[in-house]
C-alpha cells in the first residue's frame, strides 16, 4: 500500500488537492449519502425535473407522429438522406465516451483524481448512449423492422449483412451499453451496501438491500472484485476506442468525398472524448454547486479536464487540418470540390463556427485562470459541445449535398419535427440525470474513502 | 343488333336504351344513388378537397365513398369488362387469354386529330401499358411521353362519370329524348339552329357521319377549333436528308410525324452503327426545344427576327427577293451549306411562324430541289382543312346574333382554349341548348347543359388517320368505365337510329369504302395490324408557290415579343389532370407542376425580375399573372409561356398548377407578337425544379468532340481519361457464366424527349409525388434526363444524359445494407428487395449516381379503387419507408427468360426489350446480354465511343454512354 | 482522526462481557477495529495462529487484506481469458457463417469470406463475451446474490458497510474454542468482540 501511494503519479498541485482536508469516512458517506437518503428534492431539482419532463413528452409527439406518417415529416430527401438523425446519433455516442473512459482509462493510469467524477461520469455514459441508440431506429423508413438488424435465427433464414459499417454498429453500440452498464453497477454494489445499512425507512433498506445483493464487504470478495473490476477496466479501454471508430467507418467505408477518409477513426475518438469531456463539465459544475460536493469535486478535477478538453481539442484540430490538406494532396477532383464546397459552398457558415466552437475558442484554455474560472469553463463546455454538433452537421450534410453528379446537387432544411426530436432527447438525457442525482449515490462513496484513508497516510507520513 | 324501326323513334329508342343497359338492377341503383346526400355533393363540386398529391388519406376515404357511388352509378362497380364486340388481338397466338399473360392489341392515339399507332398491353382485359406499333408509319415502335401516360389517363377518377343536366344526374335516355326532339325541331328549319363544334377532325367515319347529318340539315353548319392546329399537308424524309434547316419547328417533339421524323433523324447521326457520316441541323428557335437542343448550331431568336433570318436566307437562294443590305455571315454559311446538299436537304417551318415564313420554307426547298425528295406534298390529312380560328370566329358571331339553338360541343374545351378576344363563353349564353361530349367536366361543361361523358379512346371504336394520312381503326381494350359515349355515338343522336353503338358505326362505314364479301377479312386484318393498307394520303404535285406577304415593321428594340407555345406535355390542357406528365420535368427546363414565363438572363436583367419573381403581363387587355423563370438559350427580349396549364376546372391534379396562358391569346396572333407588357409585382412564387445543377463543373460525365475530332482521334473518349483497369480492383471478378445484362445509350441521338420516362414510371408503378415533395427532391421516377450545358451561358450547348441504375458490379450501394436488401444477381442485375428493405437510405448516400428513389412517405395511392387497374400487375406497388430504384424491368427479363426456357434455348438479342428501350424514338437506348458478342450491346460496348460514367471510380457500371458528336459547319462564324 | 465514540463504546463493552454466550447457535466470534491497518494486523496474527475458516470484513478495498487471511487463489482473470476466446470464435464463426453458409450472395462484387470487414463485430463480441464473464464470474464466485448472512445479525456489523473493519473466525475452524479464541481476538485490541448467531 505504501509502496502504491509512492509510485501513484501525483498530480496533487499545492492547493489543489483530490479531497478536501479534514475528511472522514463517517463524512465522506453523510455528505454523498444524505444527497439520496435524508435531503428533500427541493424546488430547484423540482423545477428542472419538470422542464427536462416536458421536453420529454415533446420527444414522444415527434416520434408519434413520425410512427405515423413516416421520415418524409424530416427535412432529408435524396441525395441528403441522413440528416439530424445521424449528425444526433454520432454526437450522443461522441458524448458517451468519456463517462467509460474516464473509469477505465484513467483507472489503468491510476489517476485518483478519477474517484470523485467517475460515478456521474458513467451514468451520463449510459443515458447519452440510450439517446444515441434511439436515433437508428427512429431514422429507419420502416422502424417497426429495426429487429431484423440483429442476427436472430428466423423463418426465412435470412441474415444481416456482416460487410455493412451499419451492422459494426449495431454490434459496438449495444455492447458499449451492456459493458458501460455492468461497468457502473458494479461499481454501485458496495455503495448500495453502504446505503442498505444506513437508509432508515424499511423500503430504501429493501431497494438498496436488493441493489447490494447482500454485499458484505468480504475481503475474499474485495479482491475477486477489484480484479473483476480492473479486467472490465482493460476490456473497456480498447472497446471505448473501438466504439467511435466503427461509427467513424460509417461514414470512411463509404466512397463519398468527406467521408471516405482514412484520418477518420483517430479524429473521430479524440473528438468523442472531446465532447465527452465537455459534457461531464457542463453536468460537474452545476451538481458541485448545487448539492456542495466542491470537497469532492475540486477546481482539480475542473482543471484536468479542461486540460484533456484542450489536448483532444488540438487533436481533433489536426484532424480537420489534415482533411483539407488530404483533399489538395489527393489532386482528385471531387476531393478537392468537395473541400472547396465546405468552406465557401452554402453551407460554409457551419464549418466556419465549428472551426471557431472547437479551434479557436478552446486554445483560451492554455491560460490557468481560465482553467480555474468556473463560469469560463461552463461556458466553454458548453461551445464546445455545440462545436462538436456542427462537426457532425457539416461531414454528414454538405458532403451528401453536392456529390459526383452535379445534376442530382440539392439542400437541406430541417423540419420543426427535426428539431422537437433533438431537443426531446436532451430532455430525455436531463431527466434520467436529474432522477440519477436523486436516487443513487452521485459519487463513489467507498472509492472517496480508500482516497480518505490514502489522503490520511500522507498527512501522517508528513506528520512524522 | 336489332333490324331498326322507322315508326316512332322516340319509343324504340326507350326500349333499347333499356334493354342495352342491361335490367332493372341498374335503375334501382341508380335511383337510390341519384338521391343519396353525398351524390349530390358529389355533383356540386367533384371529390371536395382531395389534395392534387393524391397523398391525403383522410379526404380521400370522403371521396372514395363518393366514387363508389359514381361507380355503381356508371353501371359497372369497379370491375373492368373486356368490349363485348369482337377485338383482335396483335399477337394472334394464343387465342384466349391466359391469366398473367398480357395480351396486346393495335390501336391509336389520336392528339390533336393526329394519330400514333400503338399496341396496348392487356392484362386481363385491363390496359396497362402501351407500346408503339412498328408497322405504324408515325410510331415505328416508338411513343411518346403523352401517349405512355393515357393509361392513367384512362384510369383518372377525375374523369366525367355519369351523363350530366346542369351539373345534375341525369341518364342517356333522357340525353336521347331531349335530342329526338331537338331532332324533330330542327327538322322543320333545315337544320338552321344546329351547330356542331368539333376538334381537328382526320376520322372518316366521324366525317361521313357529320357529311350525313349536313345533308339532313342543309342549314346546320359544322366548325372545327383546336387550339394547336397542324394542318398536315407535308410531310418530310430526314432519312434522305443531310442539311436541315429548322426555322422554330419542333419537328423532332412538337409535331404530328415527330416519333417518325426523330427516328429517321438519328438515322442520319448515329455514329454506333458504323456510320462516319452526319448530318447537320440548323436551328433558329426563340425558346429551347428538344430540337434545339439537339442541333449542331442553334440561333438564338425572336420568332420575328426568324421571319426575318428566312427572307435574307430565302433570297440568298433566290427564292424570294431578299430584303435590302447583306446577308449576315451565318445566313451565308448555312446557304452554302444547302447549296451543296441541293435535293438532300430539308427547310422546315414551325408551327407558330406566320404564313411568310411557311411560304418562304417552300420555295426553298423549291428552289433547292427538295420536293419530292425530302419534302412530299400531300393531300390534306383532315377531313376538312379550315382556318380554325376563323370558324370559330364565324360560330362565335351566329351565336351572338342568336341564330344558334343548339350548340353540340364534341371533344375539346374551346370555353378554356378559346382566344381570349372571342368571348367565347359569353357567347355560349346566347344558345338555347348546348352540349357537351368531353373526358372531363370542365371549363366548358360548366357552361353546357348536357355533359355528355366520353369514352377515353382505349374504349372508343373510331378511326383516325396519322400525319401521313394512314388509316388505323381504333379498338377498345376495355369497356368504357365510367359509361362514356363516343362522338360518334353522340353524333347518331341526331339521326334515326339513336341506338346505334360506335362499333357499328365504324364497321358501317369501312362497309361502304371495302364493298365485298371479303370484308371481315379485311376488318380483322386492319384490326390485328393496326393499320388499314393503302390508306396514306397521295402524293400531290407542288402547286404554285403562295405569295409571300410582305414584310412587316420589325418591332423597336426593347419591345417585349411574347411566344405562345403548346406545353410539350400537356398539349393544349388536356393533358393536365395527368400526374405523370405534370410531374414530367420539362425537357428545356426540368420545371415540374407548373408553366412559367421562361425569360433571357439578359432581359431579366434589364427588367430586374429573377426566378420565381411573380410578374403581370398584359397583351392585348388580356391580363396573367405568373412566375419568371430565367432559361438559358432563351431569345433575348421574348418572354415563351406554354398552354395548357392554370385550368380552373380540370380535376385534382391540374388544380393550383400553373397559369393559364390563354387568357393571353388573341385570335389575329394565336402565338403571340410583339407589345406585351411585363411589370413586377413584389410577389413570390415556388417552383418545383428537379435539377438545380447545370454545368459539369469541369467533370467528364458527358464527353463530347466534334465530328473533326472524332475523326482525328477515334478515342478520344479514352484518352480524356482512362478508365480505372479492372485489374485494379482489390476484390476477384465474379464470373457471369449465363446471361450478363448491360445496357448502352447513345448521346448522340438522345433529344430528352422523356418518353423513356413516362414508359418507366407506367412499366413500374412509380408514385406520382406531387409538387411539395419535388420541391424537396423526393421525385420518384426511377430513370431521369440529366441536363448540362456547356459553353455560351446565353446559348449554351445542351447535354442530355438519362440517368438511370448503371448497375455497377462493384456497387457500393450493396456493401453498406445492413440487412442484404439490395444484392447481386447471378446475371449481373443490382437487385432491390422491397420487402426487405428497413430504410436506412446508406445505399443511396454510397451511390455515386444518386439514382435510387426512397419513399419518404406513403407516395403510391393505396386507396383510390380506379387506379387499382391501372398497375402492372408483374410490379409491386412499393410501400411507405422503402428503397426503390431501376431494376432493368427484371419483370420482363423473366418474362421472356421463362419463355426461352420453356422451349429450351437460349435467349437470342432483342427478345427482351425494357420499357425505357421500347419507347424511345431514336432507338438511344440497347440493352441486351453482354456474353452473347453477336448482341447489338456487346458490339456497341466495343465502340470507341463507349465509356462508363464515374468510371474512374471503378464500381464497373454495366450501364454504358456512347459519348456525343457534334458536326458544326467548318466555315461558321461565332457571332 | 477525531475520536468521537468513547461514550457509547464503554456501554456496548459492559453489555457484552457480561452475556453469557448459549453453546448452540454460534457462526464465530467478530472482532471489530477501527483502522484497516490493525485489521490486516489482526487478521496476519490469527492466520499464523493457525485459525484458516475466517474472513474480514471492510467497507472498503484493503490491500493485503485477502492475503493475510490466506486467499490467494483470485480464478476471475483466467475466466476472462476464456470468456474472450469464446467471444473472439464465435463473433467471427458468426460472420463466416452467415456470409459464406448460410446465405451466399454476391454483395456489392465483394468475395464471400470477405474477412477484413469481419473484423470489427469480431471484436465487440470478443469484449462482450469477456466482460460478462468478469462480471457474472465474480459474482458467481461471491456467491452473490446472498440475501442472509449470518454475520448480519450482529447490530454493530452495519458498521462494515460505513468506517468498521471486522475480523471473523468461524466455529466451523478446527483450532476453534469458545473461550480460547475469544481470548485470541481480544488480546489483538478490537474495540469489540462480538458473538455472532447462526
Amino acid at each position: 500500500m505504501r509502496a502504491e501511494d509512492t509510485n501513484t503519479p501525483t498530480l496533487v498541485e499545492p492547493g489543489a488537492p483530490v479531497l478536501a482536508p479534514g475528511h472522514t469516512y463517517q463524512s465522506v458517506q453523510e455528505d454523498i449519502g444524505s444527497i439520496v437518503l435524508t435531503q428533500s428534492a427541493g424546488r430547484r431539482w423540482m423545477l428542472c425535473f419538470a422542464v427536462a419532463f416536458l421536453a420529454v413528452n415533446m420527444l414522444l409527439v415527434a416520434v408519434i407522429y413520425l410512427f405515423v406518417r413516416g421520415v418524409g415529416i424530416w427535412g432529408i430527401n435524396i441525395p441528403i438522406a441522413w440528416g439530424f438523425a445521424i449528425v444526433n446519433f454520432v454526437w450522443w455516442i461522441g458524448i458517451g465516451h468519456a463517462g467509460t473512459l474516464i473509469s477505465a482509462i484513467l483507472l489503468l493510469l491510476k489517476q485518483d483524481w478519477r474517484t470523485s467524477i467517475n460515478r456521474f461520469a458513467e451514468a451520463m455514459t449510459l443515458f447519452a448512449v440510450m439517446c444515441a441508440g434511439m436515433f437508428p431506429v427512429l431514422h429507419l423508413g420502416r422502424p417497426w423492422l429495426a429487429y431484423w438488424l440483429f442476427p436472430y435465427p428466423n423463418t426465412m433464414g435470412i441474415w444481416p449483412q456482416p460487410r455493412s459499417p451499419l451492422l459494426w454498429d449495431v454490434f459496438a453500440v449495444s455492447t458499449y451499453f451492456i459493458v458501460s452498464l455492468m461497468f457502473w453497477y458494479v461499481g454501485l454494489i458496495p455503495d448500495a451496501a453502504t446505503l442498505r445499512d444506513r437508509a432508515v425507512e424499511p423500503w430504501k433498506q429493501h431497494v438498496f438491500g436488493v441493489l447490494a445483493m447482500g454485499w458484505r464487504g468480504s475481503a475474499k470478495h474485495w479482491a475477486r472484485y477489484e480484479m473483476a473490476y480492473l479486467l472490465l477496466a482493460g476490456l473497456a479501454t480498447p472497446l471505448v476506442v473501438s466504439v467511435h471508430t466503427v461509427v467513424s467507418f460509417d461514414f470512411a467505408v463509404a466512397i463519398l468525398p468527406g467521408w471516405h477518409t482514412t484520418i477518420f477513426p483517430p479524429y473521430f475518438v479524440a473528438g468523442a472524448i472531446y465532447s465527452g469531456f465537455a459534457m461531464v463539465l457542463t453536468l460537474a459544475i452545476p451538481i458541485r454547486k448545487f448539492y456542495h460536493l466542491e470537497d469532492f469535486i475540486t477546481m482539480k478535477h475542473l482543471q484536468n479536464m479542461a486540460k484533456v478538453m484542450l489536448g483532444t481539442g488540438l487533436i481533433v484540430a489536426y484532424g480537420y487540418i489534415l482533411e483539407a490538406f488530404f483533399s489538395f494532396y489527393s489532386a482528385n477532383q471531387y476531393e478537392g470540390f468537395m473541400m472547396k464546397n465546405r468552406v465557401t459552398g452554402p453551407y460554409g457558415p457551419a464549418y466556419w463556427a465549428l472551426i471557431l466552437c472547437n479551434i479557436l475558442i478552446p486554445q483560451s484554455l492554455w491560460s490557468y485562470r481560465v482553467r480555474t474560472n468556473v463560469t469560463a469553463l461552463f461556458i466553454l463546455s458548453l461551445v464546445v459541445n455545440m462545436g462538436m454538433w456542427l462537426e457532425r452537421f457539416v461531414i454528414v450534410v454538405t458532403s451528401l449535398h453536392r456529390d459526383f453528379l452535379p445534376s442530382s446537387w440539392g439542400m437541406y432544411y430541417p423540419t420543426k419535427w427535426d428539431i422537437m426530436v433533438f431537443f426531446g432527447t436532451v430532455g430525455f438525457f436531463a431527466m434520467m440525470f436529474f432522477l440519477f442525482v436523486r436516487l443513487l449515490p452521485a459519487i463513489s462513496i467507498f472509492e472517496m474513502k480508500d482516497l480518505v484513508h490514502k489522503v490520511a497516510h500522507a498527512h501522517d507520513k508528513k506528520g512524522h | 343488333m336489332k333490324p331498326k324501326h322507322s315508326d316512332t323513334p322516340h319509343l324504340h329508342v326507350l326500349q333499347n336504351r333499356l334493354e342495352s343497359v342491361g335490367g332493372r338492377e341498374y335503375w334501382r341503383s341508380l335511383e337510390e344513388l341519384a338521391d343519396t346526400e353525398e351524390f349530390r355533393a358529389f355533383v356540386e363540386d367533384e371529390f371536395p378537397g382531395r389534395s392534387p398529391e393524391w397523398l391525403n388519406p383522410p379526404n380521400r376515404r370522403e371521396v372514395l365513398r363518393l366514387m363508389a357511388a359514381s361507380f355503381g352509378l356508371a353501371g359497372l362497380a369497379a370491375c373492368t369488362k373486356m368490349p363485348i364486340q369482337k377485338i383482335i388481338p396483335y399477337v394472334r397466338q394464343p387465342e384466349e387469354v391466359i391469366p398473367g399473360k398480357a395480351m396486346f392489341y393495335a390501336t391509336a392515339m389520336p392528339v390533336g386529330g393526329y394519330a400514333t399507332g400503338l399496341l396496348v398491353e392487356s392484362h386481363l382485359g385491363r390496359p396497362t401499358k402501351v407500346e408503339g406499333n412498328p408497322d405504324h408509319p408515325a410510331s415505328l415502335g416508338a411513343t411518346d411521353a403523352i401517349a405512355q401516360a393515357s393509361v392513367l389517363g384512362l384510369y383518372d377518377p377525375d374523369r366525367a362519370q355519369a351523363i350530366s343536366l346542369y351539373a345534375r344526374l341525369s341518364a342517356y335516355v333522357n340525353f336521347l329524348a331531349v335530342m329526338n326532339r331537338v331532332r324533330e325541331q330542327q327538322h322543320q328549319k333545315k337544320g338552321a339552329g344546329l351547330r356542331i363544334l368539333t376538334e381537328t377532325v382526320t376520322s372518316p367515319t366521324l366525317a361521313w357521319q357529320i357529311g350525313n347529318i349536313l345533308t339532313e340539315f342543309p342549314e346546320a353548319k359544322w366548325d372545327q377549333y383546336e387550339a394547336v392546329h397542324y394542318s398536315g399537308s407535308e410531310i418530310y424524309h430526314f432519312d434522305k436528308a443531310d442539311v436541315v434547316v429548322s426555322l422554330d419547328a419542333d419537328f423532332l417533339g412538337g409535331m404530328p410525324g415527330s416519333l417518325r421524323y426523330a427516328r429517321d433523324f438519328a438515322s442520319k447521326r448515329k455514329l454506333s452503327e458504323g456510320q462516319t457520316s452526319m448530318n447537320r441541323l440548323y436551328v433558329a428557335e426563340p425558346s429551347p426545344s428538344i430540337t434545339g437542343s439537339t442541333a449542331d448550331h442553334r440561333l438564338r431568336m425572336r420568332p420575328t427576327e426568324i421571319e426575318t433570318l428566312a427572307r435574307s436566307l430565302a433570297g440568298r437562294l433566290g427564292a424570294g427577293q431578299a430584303p435590302a443590305g447583306t446577308a449576315s455571315a451565318q445566313v451565308e454559311a448555312i446557304a452554302k451549306d444547302l447549296e451543296n446538299h441541293r435535293g438532300s436537304s430539308v427547310v422546315i417551318a414551325g408551327l407558330q411562324q406566320p404564313p411568310a415564313v411557311h411560304a418562304l420554307a417552300r420555295a426553298m426547298n423549291q428552289a433547292l430541289g427538295n420536293v419530292g425528295v425530302t419534302v412530299t406534298g400531300i393531300q390534306p390529312v383532315e377531313a376538312k382543312p379550315v382556318d380554325q380560328i376563323q370558324s370559330l370566329w364565324t360560330l362565335v358571331k351566329e351565336m351572338n346574333a342568336g341564330q344558334v339553338d343548339v350548340l353540340m360541343i364534341l371533344g375539346g374545351n374551346p370555353v378554356f382554349t378559346a382566344p381570349a378576344d372571342l368571348n367565347f363563353s359569353t357567347a355560349m349564353g346566347k344558345v338555347n341548348l348546348r352540349i357537351h361530349n368531353s373526358l372531363y367536366f370542365d371549363e366548358t361543361s360548366e357552361l353546357c347543359h348536357w355533359q355528355v361523358p366520353e369514352a377515353h379512346y382505349l374504349e372508343s371504336w373510331s378511326d383516325a388517320r396519322a400525319f401521313d394520312g394512314t388509316v388505323t381503326i381504333l379498338q377498345p381494350l376495355i369497356e368504357p368505365l365510367y359509361g362514356g359515349k363516343t362522338p360518334h355515338e353522340v353524333l347518331v343522336s341526331l339521326t334515326d337510329q339513336p341506338d346505334q353503338t360506335s362499333h357499328e358505326i365504324v364497321r358501317s362505314y369501312w362497309q361502304t369504302k371495302h364493298t365485298g364479301a371479303d370484308f371481315e377479312i379485311f376488318w380483322e386484318k386492319a384490326l390485328h395490324d393496326g393499320i388499314v393498307p393503302n390508306t396514306a394520303s397521295p402524293v400531290v404535285a407542288a402547286g404554285p408557290l403562295p405569295a409571300v406577304p410582305a414584310a412587316g415593321r420589325a418591332p423597336d428594340a426593347g419591345t417585349l415579343e411574347l411566344n405562345l407555345r403548346p406545353d410539350p406535355y400537356l398539349f393544349d390542357g388536356r393533358f393536365a389532370n395527368n400526374g405523370w406528365l405534370q410531374e414530367l420535368p420539362k425537357p428545356e427546363s426540368k420545371l415540374t407542376w407548373d408553366n412559367v414565363v421562361y425569360i433571357s438572363a439578359a432581359t431579366a436583367v434589364r427588367l430586374g425580375v429573377e426566378n420565381e419573381d411573380m410578374v403581370d403581363l398584359e397583351y392585348r387587355g388580356g391580363k396573367l399573372r405568373a412566375p419568371i423563370w430565367v432559361l438559358p438559350g432563351q431569345a433575348d427580349d421574348c418572354l415563351t409561356m406554354y398552354f395548357g396549364n392554370g385550368r380552373r376546372r380540370g380535376g385534382n391534379v391540374a388544380k393550383d398548377a400553373g397559369f393559364n396562358a390563354y387568357l393571353l391569346r388573341a385570335s389575329d396572333q394565336p402565338w403571340g407578337a410583339p407589345g406585351v407588357q411585363l411589370r413586377k409585382t413584389g410577389n413570390r412564387y415556388t417552383i418545383a425544379n428537379t435539377q438545380h445543377h447545370h454545368s459539369m463543373e469541369g467533370r467528364g460525365i458527358v464527353k463530347s468532340a466534334t465530328l473533326a475530332e472524332y475523326e482525328k482521334d477515334r478515342d478520344f473518349v479514352k484518352h480524356e481519361d482512362p478508365e480505372t483497369p479492372k485489374s485494379q480492383s482489390l476484390y476477384p471478378e465474379y464470373p457471369y457464366n449465363g446471361y450478363k445484362w448491360g445496357m448502352t445509350i447513345d448521346q448522340n441521338v438522345c433529344t430528352g424527349c422523356s418518353a423513356c420516362v413516362v414508359a418507366c414510371q407506367a412499366e413500374n408503378n412509380i408514385a406520382v409525388v406531387g409538387k411539395e415533395q419535388v420541391v424537396k427532391h423526393r421525385e420518384m421516377q426511377w430513370l431521369r434526363i440529366d441536363r448540362y450545358h456547356k459553353g455560351d451561358a446565353a446559348n449554351p450547348e445542351v447535354f442530355n444524359q438519362p440517368m438511370l441504375c448503371q448497375h455497377c458490379e462493384k456497387a457500393p450501394c450493396e456493401l453498406v445494407c445492413p440487412v442484404a436488401a439490395t444484392v447481386h444477381s447471378g446475371e449481373g442485375l443490382n437487385q432491390m428487395v422491397y420487402n426487405r428493405c428497413v430504410g436506412t437510405r446508406y445505399c443511396s448516400n454510397n451511390c455515386p449516381y444518386k439514382v435510387r428513389r426512397f419513399n419518404f412517405l406513403l407516395y403510391s395511392d393505396w386507396y383510390t379503387e380506379s387506379l387499382y387497374g391501372m398497375r402492372n400487375p408483374d410490379v409491386t406497388v412499393r410501400s411507405r419507408g422503402v428503397m426503390e430504384k431501376c431494376t432493368y424491368c427484371v419483370q420482363r427479363i423473366n418474362e421472356a427468360k421463362i419463355d426461352s426456357e420453356k422451349e429450351d434455348r437460349r435467349l437470342h438479342d432483342g427478345e427482351i426489350v425494357t420499357a425505357c428501350q421500347a419507347a424511345c424514338p431514336t432507338r438511344a437506348i440497347v440493352f441486351g446480354d453482354i456474353n452473347d458478342t453477336t448482341s447489338q450491346v456487346a458490339k456497341l460496348k466495343q465502340q470507341p465511343l463507349n465509356y462508363g460514367v464515374l468510371g474512374d471510380l471503378n464500381t464497373q457500371p454495366r450501364t454504358t454512354y456512347l459519348a456525343r458528336v457534334t458536326n458544326p459547319n467548318p466555315d461558321w462564324v461565332k457571332t | 482522526m477525531p475520536d468521537d465514540s468513547t461514550t457509547n463504546i464503554t456501554g456496548h463493552r459492559t453489555e457484552i462481557i457480561s452475556g453469557d454466550f448459549p453453546v448452540t447457535g454460534r457462526w464465530g466470534f467478530l472482532a471489530e477495529f477501527r483502522e484497516p491497518e490493525d485489521l490486516v494486523k489482526a487478521a496476519q496474527r490469527a492466520y499464523d495462529a493457525g485459525y484458516r475458516r475466517m474472513d474480514a470484513y471492510s467497507p472498503m478495498p484493503v490491500h493485503g487484506l485477502a492475503e493475510a487471511i490466506g486467499f490467494n487463489r483470485n480464478a476471475v482473470a483466467p475466466l476472462v481469458l476464456v470468456g474472450g476466446v469464446i467471444g473472439c470464435c464465435s463473433g467471427f464463426m458468426l460472420c463466416y457463417w452467415i456470409a459464406v453458409v448460410a446465405y451466399p450472395l454476391n454483395v456489392g462484387g465483394r468475395p464471400l469470406n470477405s474477412w477484413p470487414a469481419w473484423i470489427p463485430i469480431t471484436f465487440e463480441v470478443t469484449v462482450l463475451v469477456a466482460s460478462l464473464f468478469a462480471v457474472l464470474g465474480m459474482l458467481a464466485m461471491n456467491g452473490l446474490p446472498q440475501p442472509y448472512h449470518p454475520v448480519f445479525n450482529v447490530p454493530r456489523f452495519a458498521l462494515a458497510s460505513q468506517d468498521r473493519f471486522f475480523l471473523c473466525i468461524e466455529s466451523a475452524d478446527p483450532l476453534f474454542d469458545p473461550v480460547e479464541t475469544k481470548q485470541f481476538l481480544e488480546e489483538l485490541h478490537p474495540d469489540f468482540v462480538s458473538n455472532v448467531e447462526m
